[in-house]
């Protein structure tokens, strides 16, 4: 009942209605945005931003920065345990 | 798929397992961990949580599935709206094979009532626009995740002013639950795992009196199996270190305040029940949402005459017990025999997310409960054979 599908916002379709298309692992469905957009975030703003869709509502913005640290702590835990030191390439 | 795969990875999994396994021997005694919402138990079974955790961790799946909780009066009032005359009643899957105390939704419409599955309340307020001489009638259900949705649907067709559109809210709320569970004292808990989803709305915050009162860490957690075994690492190291703390696992989504325009929507349109019937757990104090006497004319319960009546749940179906984590489904005697997911005769049968139907599809029963028997304190009685049910 709490499903959430995170998806990407790729267009504004209707700013009135605050509806935008999401791309959702490759499919397009047309949401509403209204839990996402306020003075600061209007929904020309939105595009781009990936977002937890659920029952047609994109309902909270996708925190790339804490999703990547979450990852990078299961990266370097499994690295601890199978005896390899983490390093960084830099590019 | 971004933020999915990256978060199932095995070898991962296996590294975070390993550190579970390393806080369970330090501590003293079995635990038990109870995963609020039906989305967690529904991961926890598809990808087999339960079955990889140390013996001495038990997961009580708790009564955060809005199908399960809904008690058999609330659904005959539902399937009495569907039968009116000029009603068009639209509502989520989940709850079409719910069955009343005569039948279903499912079976109404056999019957010829009209009604139809949508993916959105907004899809409901659709059929409304191209159907100008019906009313249209939403069956609102669901925890705080999916209020937002229905109050900003409301929301338009006030503005669009669409009058043959209504709702019936069954809206109902986790935190009084929580307090119910917390109060009961058939339920020995050492920690809860938060709902991800509805935390998202409400945010972390409202869980402090768990730890502050109740003195029982939680950690709000994400939905991949990742999160769950994060969070229950998460969970053992305060129990380890004698902390009682929310924490919040899935910040990549969960803020401590929550969402304030989803909350401000909620706010607008509905209003707290003084009390609602939550089937297993009773009538709980302002746990259920209402529609604002602003937007009444969207209210279903004002404007159909409904049957409002409490109807006891069919006596050899234990969903209440098992809601509460009392006992387990297959302790149940028609489980797997006369209730399964084509007929269910309890709620927990119906929805994927409840404890029942999980363990029916996922075929953990023979393992667990073999787990139970010989590993881990008994619960309230000897565990009954699996009838009629074939594991994978």
């Amino acid at each position: 009942m709490c499903l959430g599908i995170p998806g990407q916002i790729i267009e504004i379709t209707n700013v009135n209605h605050k509806l935008a298309l999401v791309n959702i692992g490759g499919v397009k469905r047309e949401v509403n945005i209204a839990c996402i957009v306020d003075e600061q975030h209007p929904p020309e703003a939105c595009i781009g931003d990936w977002v937890l869709v659920h029952v047609g509502f994109a309902m909270n913005r996708i925190n790339e920065q804490e999703a990547a640290e979450t990852l990078q702590l299961f990266q370097e835990l499994a690295a601890a345990q199978a005896g390899i030191s983490t390093y960084t390439n830099s590019v | 798929m971004k933020y999915v795969d990256e978060f199932r990875e095995p070898e991962k999994a296996e590294a975070i397992l390993r550190e579970i396994t390393k806080l369970s021997h330090q501590l003293e005694k079995p635990i038990k961990i109870m995963e609020v919402c039906g989305g967690h138990t529904h991961s926890i079974f598809k990808y087999g949580i339960e079955e990889i955790l140390p013996q001495t961790i038990e997961l009580i799946h708790g009564p955060g599935c809005p199908v399960c909780v809904m008690p058999k009066g609330r659904l005959d009032d539902a399937i009495a709206i569907s039968q009116n005359h000029n009603v068009i009643f639209a509502t989520f899957g989940d709850a079409m094979r719910v069955p009343g105390s005569k039948t279903s939704l499912l079976q109404a419409r056999a019957q010829g009532a009209d009604i139809r599955m949508v993916y959105s309340p907004l899809d409901s307020l659709q059929i409304a626009r191209d159907n100008p001489d019906k009313e249209v009638v939403f069956f609102a259900l669901g925890f705080e995740t999916t209020a937002p949705s229905t109050a900003f649907t409301i929301l338009q067709a006030a503005g669009e002013k669409i009058h043959n559109f209504s709702m019936f809210s069954n809206h109902v709320l986790v935190i009084p639950a929580l307090k119910a569970l917390l109060d009961n004292p058939d339920l020995q808990l050492d920690g809860f795992v938060g709902p991800g989803h509805v935390s998202m709305v409400i945010g972390s915050d409202p869980y402090q009196f768990i730890s502050q009162q109740y003195n029982k860490p939680i950690v709000v957690s994400g939905f991949e199996p990742l999160d769950i075994l994060q969070s229950i690492w998460m969970l053992l190291q305060q129990l380890v270190e004698n902390r009682c703390e929310v924490e919040n696992q899935y910040n990549r989504i969960v803020q401590k305040s929550g969402n304030t325009v989803a909350l401000q929507a909620i706010n607008k349109v509905f209003a707290v029940r003084d009390s609602f019937d939550w089937r297993g757990l009773g009538d709980i104090p302002y746990s259920g949402l209402k529609i604002q006497p602003e937007y009444a004319q969207f209210d279903a319960e004002l404007k159909f005459i409904i049957p409002n009546l409490k109807v006891a749940d069919h006596k050899a179906c234990k969903c209440g017990e098992i809601l509460k984590g009392v006992l387990k489904p297959w302790e149940c005697k028609v489980f797997g025999t006369a209730c399964t997911p084509e007929t269910p005769i309890g709620t927990c049968m119906v929805s994927s997310e409840g404890a029942c139907a999980a363990y029916y599809k996922y075929g953990r029963l023979s393992t667990i409960a073999k787990r139970t028997i010989t590993q881990k304190p008994k619960i309230t009685q000897e565990p009954l054979p699996a009838c009629g049910f074939s594991s994978d």
